[in-house]
Order: structure tokens, then C-alpha cells, then sequence
């Protein structure tokens, strides 16, 4: 069973709901990121999702593309972020690491280099926004033969033929994307997302995780009422952004924990 | 497989093109490839597109043989295929209005768009207010500055013009930002791409609506030079204007294609836009293409005289035609484009912009090396008139 896996099999066990927080590798310095991946699970997070800094980040709103630069500027690559999670894993073997990121750094690597450098730092899965599942099928094959979890999005507008195609090649999590627009916009349709979940329940049985404009325990609660897991992203990238590298740690630990005990609530 | 059958129904061009774009756009594009299937079999929408061609943006565009140019490089006759002359000054317009009418189809009554020189900005800011329709235009902050002229000229026409500050604020982020805006409007919002970039179907959506071009050459050439060229060049940033004019040739393979990048200052200085001629192959924009990328896969900043051609990828069906070898990609400095800019103004009396330049200047080049009955058409995508500035500037003059 992959990390992934249990950790969702433990969840339900237990009856809760998880929480992904998700930060960007080396925002704001690379000497952070793994401060931060481990205070992140002492707040209570149960899956981490690295951003992985990219120059031109099409389905990010602009507090993710200021986070991607501030990495970017700072000189932080893929193989680095591979080399942060090598570090996270050196004493953690329990949380799963995902990363998300685009196409191209990953491409330039090479994919199969990627994942096999990737499963060795103990990377559980990988979020590719822009390989929607008609480009990413080998890649995905090859991800799931290296013990990598291929981890697809889905939006409002995907039609059932295209949930079936992303049960089918995806692993780990499906991500579904709650609102038409980019990371960190401010509306979060929660009669949409009740009515969606229902599909995707009928056409998996991967557990699902909700994001895109979830910004506090309310809005979380609310979300885990309906969905197997929630990503906050944007919000934390903006606290992390407020607060200044002396001050990001203890911030982000603020700004989850409330988060944590409402999903436990 | 036959080269005009391309791309496939997924708009592969070979390992080319494609949709890579995240999951919230998906449903946009269908919608759009459908709409655009039905009407580019609509007798009723070709005839109104033609009607518009015609009457609105002055189609045909003639051929010129350019006799003193030729003259004096002693070699190949050089003929230009006037799209200077269309409304709006570029071949530009060709596709807004194809898409305006595509928008109203489907009855968006938004429309956006991303402008590096503000050619596409002009001609989607014209269309929109022919059509009746809202219109922002995304423009990176620096091509804000370096334009202001055609950011007037936006205005003029009704548009909002929106300066982007995110990345290297130029035409790439532009781009981005458009991408941003569609996919959280695209319930009433249609989104005017300029180039033969982009996710499927803009590609060939964009190439379909600048076939014009070429096939007005098929008939032009021959009663003009009794014949078709030996060799159509031209220049290539996102490559609509060379899609355009190649698209028509592409199964006559004793016709050369020829496809002339920025090479800025030197392609050896790294200092240009030259994707075709020194990129690599990856994932930029939705589609799959050659880039201009460092080891990590990052995409660089680029540079060239002509903000047109200052682009980091290029349309993947070019990037397909330089693997098969149906195409030829070259580069030419912003000097040699200089050059070639002051001497069709002196020469024809014609302003060239400065993206058209490079193709000029090319065929200068290898004018010499050719007979005096081979036959080279030059696209001359658009007048300079944008491009004063710039030039003049160049010169040690300040208006």
C-alpha cells in the first residue's frame, strides 16, 4: 500500500477528514522549505503538496506566480525540490509528499529521470497541472509502475467520460478544482461542489481532496463535510508572503491549526 | 500522411501541438473546437467571412514585384505579397475578424486578447468595436511603455487595455494573463488568440483563417511572374503570417518554405527570439513546441528589434515542419533587418515593419546566389508605421 493510501485508509479509520496544505519549494528561501513541510504536519497536515517553481504559471493566480518567482529567484529547480524532499524524508517516512507543478520543468529533466529521481527521494505522487489525461497517459503509466501516484484535477465542466478517463489512469487522490478560475480566487461554490462529488463517487473509488478558494476553518469545514480532503494553497502562500522568512514557520502554524480543529471539530 | 491533413483530430502536428493545459480550460476548448468545426463548414459563415475580407479589411492584398530592390542584389527576383495594405496595416486582421465572427457564433459578447507590439491588440480592438463586442486587451507592462502609440490606438477604439507586471512582462505573460482571464469568464468571454500558438484548436483555427494569404498567391503569382516561386519566405515569431502564406504551398514541394527568426543580436550571444533555429522542444502555452528554455526548463527571456518576433516558443505546426523538413528556419539579426528596412524604404518606397523586415532581409540575402529567373515572395506582413519610434531611436533621433 502506498503512503498515499494508508494515509487515507488511517482517515477513515478514524473518522477524519485531511488536510494538504500546499507551499512552493523554496519560497521564500530554500533553507525554509523543510522547516516549514515539518511544521506543517506538527500542525496536522496529512498529505504536503510542494510547489514546484515554474516561469510561467498559466493556472495560478497572482499569489502563487509571486511565490514561483520569489522561488525562481532564489535559483530553485526541480532537481533541487527533489533534494528538499530528500531532506524532509531524512526524518519523516510517514507524511506523503506530492508535487505539483507544470509540464515543462519536468519534461526538460526528462519524465522517466524524473520519476525515477523522484520515487528515490521518497516522493509519493505528482500533480501535473497542464497534462490533462489525453497527453499524460504514458506518463502516468510510467508514474504508477515507479510507485509514483499520477494525481489528475478535475473541474465544474469535466464530463462524465473524462472523470471515467482520470479514474481510470489516475492514483492516490482525484484533486477537484472547486471554482472555474485560477489558485487563490475568492469564490468557492459550495452547492456546486456538493453536487459534483456524488459523480465522481460513482465513477471512483479514489478518495477526493477539494481545492482552489479555500481560505479558512469555515469554508475547510464546510468543504470536508462533503469531500474526503481539503488543499489550501493560495492562503498559505499569502501568509508565508506577509510574513517574511523570520517569521514565515510560526505563522503558517498559526494560520493552520484553527484550520486542523475545525476539521477534527 | 499528407501535410495539409494535419494535425490530428487532437491537434498533434507529429509530437507537436496538443492540449496541455489544466483541467478548468478543457471544457472552454471543446466548446470552441466545436463551434469551429460547424462553422468552417457553414457556406453561410465563409461567405460572411469572405464578404468581411473583402469590403472590410480590402482583400485582396496585391503582389508587388519589388523590380529595383531586385535589381540590386543582382539575382532572384524579389515579389511581396502586400499584407501592409490590409485595414489595421498587418495580416493581423485576417484572423481577428474569422474569430470576432466565431465569437458571435457563440454568442460571447466579451472578447480578450494578448498583445506583445500591439498589432493583435489593434486588430481585436477594431474587430470588436465592428462587431459590437467588449474588449480587453492583456500587454505586458514593458511593451506598454515600449508601444504607447498602439496602446492609444486600443483605447481609441473602445478597448481596455489591462499592462501585466507578472514574470518578464512582455508578450509571454500577456498571454498567461489572457489564459487567467478566460478561464474564470469564459462563460460570456472568447478569447482572440493572435498566433498559430496555443492549445488545439488555435493552431489551426488561427492558420485556417490566414490561409487566405497564400492561396491569393497561387492565383496572383502566376499572372503576375507567369509562374509560382521558387521560394516563399517569411518571418517567424509565433509564426501566423509564415502559416498563412505556407499554408497553400505546402503540397507543391518544389516550392521552398522559408521561415526567418530574430536572431537579435546574434544568435551566439543569446540575445534573440530564435526558438526554431536554437530552442529545444517542451511544453509552453498548451501546446508542444520549440522553446526558448534553460536547463531547468525555465523559459528565458528573449530579444529582438521587432516586438512581434520577441516570443520564447513559436506554432508547433512550424516546429513539425522543421523536424520533417518540409520547412527552412533562419535567423536574421536586428542589423541585417535594419538594413533591409531602410532599403525598401528607399528603394519601393515602402515603410516594411520591422518583423517583416527580417524576411526581406533574408531574401536579399540569397537573392544574389540565385539566377535572375528565380522567383522569391516575401510575406510583408505589415508597414512600419508602428515602428518609428524604434527606428528613429536607433538613429540618435528623438521626436
Amino acid at each position: 500500500m502506498s503512503r498515499i493510501q494508508s494515509r487515507f485508509a488511517s482517515l477513515r479509520k478514524q473518522g477524519r477528514k485531511g488536510l494538504i496544505p500546499y507551499i512552493t519549494a523554496g519560497d521564500p528561501t530554500p533553507a525554509l522549505t523543510v522547516p516549514l513541510m515539518q511544521a506543517l504536519v506538527e500542525v496536522g497536515a496529512d498529505i504536503l503538496e510542494l510547489g514546484v517553481p515554474f516561469s510561467d504559471p498559466m493556472a495560478d493566480g497572482p499569489v502563487n506566480q509571486r511565490s514561483s518567482e520569489r522561488a525562481l529567484a532564489n535559483g530553485v529547480g526541480l532537481a533541487d525540490v527533489i533534494g528538499m524532499v530528500r531532506g524532509f524524508r531524512d526524518h519523516d517516512a510517514e507524511t506523503p509528499v506530492v508535487l505539483m507543478g507544470y509540464a515543462n520543468p519536468i519534461e526538460a529533466m526528462g519524465g522517466e529521470k524524473f520519476l525515477a529521481a523522484a520515487a528515490s527521494a521518497g516522493v509519493d505522487g505528482v500533480i501535473v497541472v497542464d497534462y490533462p489525461p489525453e497527453e499524460a497517459a504514458p506518463f502516468a503509466a510510467l508514474a504508477k509502475s515507479g510507485g509514483i501516484d499520477p494525481i489528475f484535477l478535475l473541474a465544474p465542466t469535466s464530463t462524465p467520460d473524462r472523470i471515467q478517463e482520470v479514474a481510470r489512469i489516475g492514483a492516490g487522490y482525484l484533486y477537484y478544482v472547486s471554482l472555474k478560475g485560477v489558485t487563490g480566487a475568492a469564490s468557492l461554490d459550495l452547492t456546486d461542489v456538493a453536487k459534483r462529488i456524488p459523480l465522481l463517487r460513482a465513477a471512483t473509488q479514489l478518495p477526493i481532496g477539494v481545492g482552489f478558494g479555500i481560505r479558512d476553518a469555515q469554508s475547510a469545514r464546510r468543504v470536508a463535510e462533503i469531500a474526503d480532503a481539503v488543499v489550501i494553497g493560495s492562503r498559505i502562500i499569502q501568509e508565508i508572503e506577509a510574513a517574511g522568512p523570520e517569521q514565515a514557520v510560526a505563522r503558517v502554524r498559526d494560520l493552520i491549526r484553527p484550520i486542523r480543529a475545525a476539521l477534527d471539530a | 500522411m499528407q501535410m495539409d491533413e494535419l494535425p490530428d483530430a487532437r491537434g498533434h502536428f507529429g509530437p507537436y501541438g496538443g492540449v496541455f493545459v489544466a483541467e478548468t480550460l478543457i471544457h472552454a476548448l471543446d466548446e470552441l473546437r466545436q463551434a469551429y468545426e460547424h462553422c468552417r463548414k457553414d457556406p453561410a459563415f465563409s461567405a460572411e467571412l469572405r464578404y468581411e475580407l473583402k469590403h472590410y479589411v480590402g482583400r485582396p492584398s496585391p503582389v508587388y514585384h519589388a523590380k529595383r530592390l531586385s535589381q540590386k542584389y543582382g539575382g532572384a527576383q524579389i515579389y511581396l505579397k502586400r499584407e501592409d495594405l490590409n485595414h489595421t496595416g498587418a495580416h493581423k486582421i485576417n484572423n481577428t475578424v474569422g474569430q470576432a465572427l466565431l465569437a458571435r457564433y457563440m454568442r460571447k459578447p466579451r472578447v480578450i486578447a494578448e498583445t506583445g507590439a500591439g498589432q493583435h491588440g489593434v486588430a481585436s480592438a477594431t474587430v470588436a468595436a465592428r462587431y459590437g463586442m467588449e474588449c480587453v486587451v492583456y500587454m505586458g507592462s514593458e511593451d506598454v511603455k515600449r508601444q504607447s502609440a498602439n496602446v492609444y490606438r486600443m483605447k481609441l477604439l473602445g478597448a481596455t487595455v489591462v499592462p501585466v507586471e507578472s514574470g518578464s512582462r512582455t508578450l509571454k505573460d500577456a498571454l498567461n494573463e489572457a489564459m487567467r482571464d478566460w478561464v474564470t469568464n469564459v462563460e460570456n468571454t472568447f478569447y482572440i488568440i493572435g498566433t498559430v500558438a496555443g492549445p488545439h484548436p488555435y493552431p489551426t483555427m488561427v492558420r485556417d483563417f490566414q490561409a487566405v494569404i497564400g492561396e491569393e498567391c497561387l492565383q496572383q503569382m502566376p499572372e503576375l511572374a507567369g509562374r509560382q516561386p521558387d521560394a516563399v519566405i517569411a518571418c517567424v515569431g509565433g509564426g501566423s503570417n509564415a502559416m498563412g502564406i505556407f499554408h497553400a504551398y505546402l503540397p507543391d514541394e518544389s516550392v521552398r518554405l522559408i521561415g526567418v527568426e530574430a536572431a537579435g543580436e546574434g544568435l551566439a550571444t543569446g540575445r534573440h527570439a530564435a526558438s526554431l533555429c536554437a530552442g529545444t522542444p517542451g511544453v509552453l502555452h498548451g501546446n508542444r513546441t520549440y522553446l526558448l528554455q534553460d536547463g531547468n526548463g525555465q523559459i528565458i527571456e528573449t530579444h529582438s528589434i521587432s516586438a512581434g518576433l520577441d516570443y520564447p516558443g513559436v506554432g508547433p505546426e512550424h516546429a513539425w515542419l522543421k523536424d520533417s523538413g518540409r520547412a527552412e528556419y533562419v535567423a536574421v539579426t536586428d542589423d541585417e533587418a535594419l538594413q533591409a528596412f531602410h532599403e525598401l524604404c528607399r528603394l519601393e518606397g515602402i515603410i516594411p515593419a520591422l518583423e517583416s523586415s527580417h524576411a526581406v532581409a533574408y531574401a536579399t540575402k540569397i537573392a544574389p546566389t540565385l539566377g535572375r529567373d528565380a522567383i522569391l515572395l516575401v510575406n510583408l506582413s505589415g508597414r512600419g508605421d508602428k515602428d518609428m519610434h524604434t527606428v528613429a531611436e536607433r538613429s540618435g533621433i528623438v521626436f
